[in-house]
């Protein structure tokens, strides 16, 4: 019996897409990271990421409740990291402040929800998707439901252990890897220029 | 969560909904607002899917408005119309099983007082006459029998409402309802008296009729529930869309069923609730 691999693709996948850890995909360790479904070292994923970015006609930020709100020390500075790329990359920024499933009453041209992602992906046309800052259950909620219905190219930047749904996914995303990033792109965006 | 950490990371104040950046310039959190500030401030629910004249609506309303911490408090709720409104309200909210309601609210207080040994962590149930009075009725009891520190509040529109119209327990003796065509056969359950006898320590039948006693009712529920004792507030939330009168005449409808005897608005308070009471209201403006 043969068995293919699953791979986390762009979607539309159609509705009710797999959880992707019930197809066997695993999540990396510290330093490494997942491209559409396989492990991958960190550095090749941001590489990636940028390439994403760059290339993408309509990219997005959405920062989730742990970033948008400044409630322990060093958020706010890790915000305005966010922030910089997201401007570096030419991606525009829409907040997902809290997981209320707020259906139908969302505006989508400024908020996210992670109940239904996909009605401001479909509004705003967006390509390329970048999480960050949301905490990890409604994280792989969205993802999947944008998977499954859109066909937009997730990324997860996680600061913990990454998110098996998203096409791209960093673990353990902290100031350092967000200024790796950010170089990357800088550096990238440079050499386009060129 | 504290007040404190109702801050928007600066980096994006800019891209915040209007709502938010609302909700901490002129939101409630930490300012022990009451009823007569209501109009002054952005409320915690401001849109809602129910009815017009909704009794539960105001009730909801008024109820969210008096809350001694907001920004302390987790609101557990069940099936039901009111169901339909808390997605759209701007606090802690868990919605669980029907009739299952106290039953996790007694598992959520007992987690934040593990937690957060030191703080107050308000645990509120606001569910229907349906979930409390009769498909939860047994988690209810056995929360109270318990002496579980949580606040119950029902919202007693005397009717299974959003599923058509059928009779519940709170249903009064003969109610014709959409799906009960021949009349209630029995009497309405008299949970305040039950509650009583079960162990809550403050209980009170009270109405949007009479905002301020709500009003006063709830904030004592909630302060008593931190250390005395469960406390039960019922709620008299009419339902124009099932009892079929104009929506305008709710608060009419309280009134004369307050005043031909067939909805009793009461309180009881145990003695160590009065005590505790007497202590924390002491001195502060009366509701």
């Amino acid at each position: 019996m043969s068995i293919t691999p699953y791979r986390v693709l762009v979607g539309p996948e159609g509705y009710l897409p797999p959880a992707a850890a019930s197809r066997g995909i695993l999540l990396p360790e510290k330093g490494e990271a997942l491209i559409e479904g396989a492990i991958v070292p960190e550095e090749e994923a941001m590489q990636a990421i940028a390439t994403k970015l760059l290339s993408a006609k309509n990219p997005f930020f959405f920062p989730g409740p742990q970033l948008l709100w400044d409630w322990k020390e060093g958020v706010a500075l890790k915000a305005q990291a966010v922030k910089k790329l997201a401007d570096l990359a030419g991606a525009r920024v829409i907040p997902m402040p809290d997981y209320r499933p707020k259906y139908p009453m969302i505006n989508p041209a400024v908020e996210i929800n992670p109940n239904h992602p996909n009605l401001t992906i479909w509004h705003n046309k967006i390509d390329v998707c970048v999480f960050i800052g949301v905490h990890c259950h409604y994280a792989n909620m969205a993802l999947k439901i944008i998977r499954g219905g859109t066909s937009c190219y997730t990324i997860a930047l996680c600061g913990e252990a990454g998110h098996e749904d998203a096409m791209i996914s960093l673990c353990c995303m902290g100031m350092p890897e967000l200024a790796r990033l950010t170089e990357i792109i800088q550096s990238m965006k440079g050499e386009q220029a060129a | 969560m504290s007040k404190d950490f109702l801050r928007i990371s600066p980096a994006f104040e800019d891209v915040m909904p209007a709502e938010y950046r609302e909700l901490v310039a002129s939101g409630p959190y930490g300012k022990g607002y009451g009823i007569s500030d209501l109009g002054s401030h952005k409320e915690l629910l401001e849109e809602h899917p129910l009815c017009a004249g909704c009794g539960l609506a105001l009730s909801l309303r008024l109820t969210l408005s008096v809350l001694p911490a907001p920004e302390d408090t987790v609101i557990v709720g069940s099936t039901g119309c009111s169901a339909l409104a808390f997605p759209q309200v701007a606090l802690h909210n868990i919605h669980s099983l029907f009739g299952n309601q106290n039953a996790v609210a007694s598992g959520l207080k007992r987690a934040l007082k593990l937690r957060f040994p030191d703080k107050h962590k308000d645990v509120v149930v606001v569910a229907g006459d349906g979930a409390t009075a009769d498909i939860g009725l047994d988690m209810v009891m056995q929360s109270w029998f318990r002496g579980e520190l949580i606040t119950t509040i029902m919202l007693d529109n005397e009717a299974y409402a959003n599923t058509g119209g059928q009779e519940s327990g709170m249903s009064p003796k003969g109610a014709v309802l959409y799906m009960a065509p021949k009349g209630k056969k029995f009497q309405k359950v008299n949970m305040p008296e039950l509650a009583r006898e079960a162990g809550c320590v403050y209980v009170a039948a009270v109405s949007p009729a009479n905002p301020k006693r709500l009003g006063k009712a709830i904030k004592r529920a909630i302060l008593v529930a931190r250390e005395v004792g469960p406390t039960y507030v019922q709620i008299f939330a009419p339902c124009p869309t099932n009892f079929k009168f104009k929506p305008q005449e709710t608060i009419k409808r309280i009134k004369e069923r307050e005043k031909d005897g067939t909805y009793l608005m009461r309180e009881y308070i145990s003695p160590e609730a009065q005590e505790y009471l007497a202590a924390m209201e002491g001195g502060t403006k009366d509701e």
